[in-house]
């Protein structure tokens, strides 16, 4: 118990990860929290990758960590952006009213 | 170790807690900080098993940048009058069965997997590793990430050059009533269009603006 090992961090993500998706399909006020629920998925990958790489010592998964962090990055920017201009156009962002889509 | 291990449990409860507070808080701006706190403790967890330069990159691209991009956007969309509109219990109570189930499965199929290894004991950090004592972690992803993954990095570039230019022509508005500088109207500017003569009658005077 008092050894930490890789289960212990693979633990970790995994509880990130569902509470993640939990997220998703909890939130009803807006989509700001389902963009930060995506964060947290993308930050338990990023765990697992990491505490792997420590693991069997190997710096590719920190390598790869790296580009994600970038993806993550470029993938917030656009989607606060995107957000932005939605809520220009129809003055709210709640989740439930945002339907136009729905066929 | 044991303080390996009393560092690893503290910062993982409070990671978990501010994982929830994430998800469950009422108030978007309440859960861009505790975001924030839980960018903060995972770098904190990354810098104590020996992964230094990411864990240091988590704080400076998240905490730095995408969280405050967070905080600005909930400043700018005026969110706190729709918070106070509560969302119907009943969506509510639907949501979360379904949420609980799928996020439920998802742990489980998880748990399932990672307790189906026999791991070997003894988590080494690579800083506690006497063969790496002598490089440190910062110059050991340096040396593979110039050399083997150089194209990788290369395009890691290009995706934030094409996020950059989208994010800003996505929210760039042309306002009607607001006079711009054009550069090559300015540039094309000749002589012959911009200055006239005209011939001025004695005792006249003359009227300009036509």
């Amino acid at each position: 118990m008092t050894e930490i090992s890789l289960g212990h961090y693979l633990t970790l993500a995994a509880i990130i990860f569902s509470l993640g998706i939990l997220g998703i399909f909890l939130n009803r006020k807006n989509v700001i929290i389902i963009l930060m629920s995506i964060e947290l998925i993308l930050l338990a990958v990023n765990i697992n990758l990491v505490s792997f790489s420590i693991y069997l010592q190997d710096l590719v998964g920190q390598v790869f960590t790296m580009f994600i962090l970038t993806v993550a990055a470029a993938e917030a920017s656009v989607g606060l952006a995107i957000i932005v201009i939605y809520y220009k156009n129809k003055g709210s962002i709640n989740v439930e009213q945002i339907s136009s889509l729905k066929g | 170790m044991l303080a390996h291990s009393l560092f690893f449990y503290f910062f993982s409860t409070i990671t978990v807690l501010s994982a929830v507070m994430v998800i469950f808080s009422r108030n978007t701006v309440y859960s861009v900080f505790f975001l924030i706190l839980v960018f903060v403790t995972v770098s904190v967890l990354f810098i104590m098993i020996g992964a230094e330069f990411l864990g240091m990159i988590m704080l400076i691209v998240y905490v730095g940048a995408v969280a405050v991009l967070f905080l600005f956007v909930v400043m700018m969309l005026n969110i706190v009058e729709q918070v106070i509109k509560r969302p119907s219990r009943k969506g509510f109570i639907n949501n979360i069965s379904v949420g609980a189930i799928v996020g439920g499965i998802i742990f489980l199929e998880l748990l399932v997997a990672i307790g189906g290894w026999k791991y070997k004991g003894g988590f080494i950090p690579l800083s506690m590793d006497k063969n790496y004592l002598e490089i440190s972690n910062t110059q050991q992803l340096g040396n593979i990430l110039y050399t083997d993954y150089i194209y990788l990095f290369q395009v890691a570039g290009m995706i934030l050059l094409v996020a950059m230019i989208g994010a800003i022509t996505l929210t760039f508005q042309k306002k009607p009533n607001v006079k711009r500088q054009s550069y090559t109207e300015q540039i094309q500017r000749e002589k012959s269009s911009a200055v006239s003569l005209v011939d001025v009658e004695s005792d006249k005077g003359v009227k300009l603006d036509d």
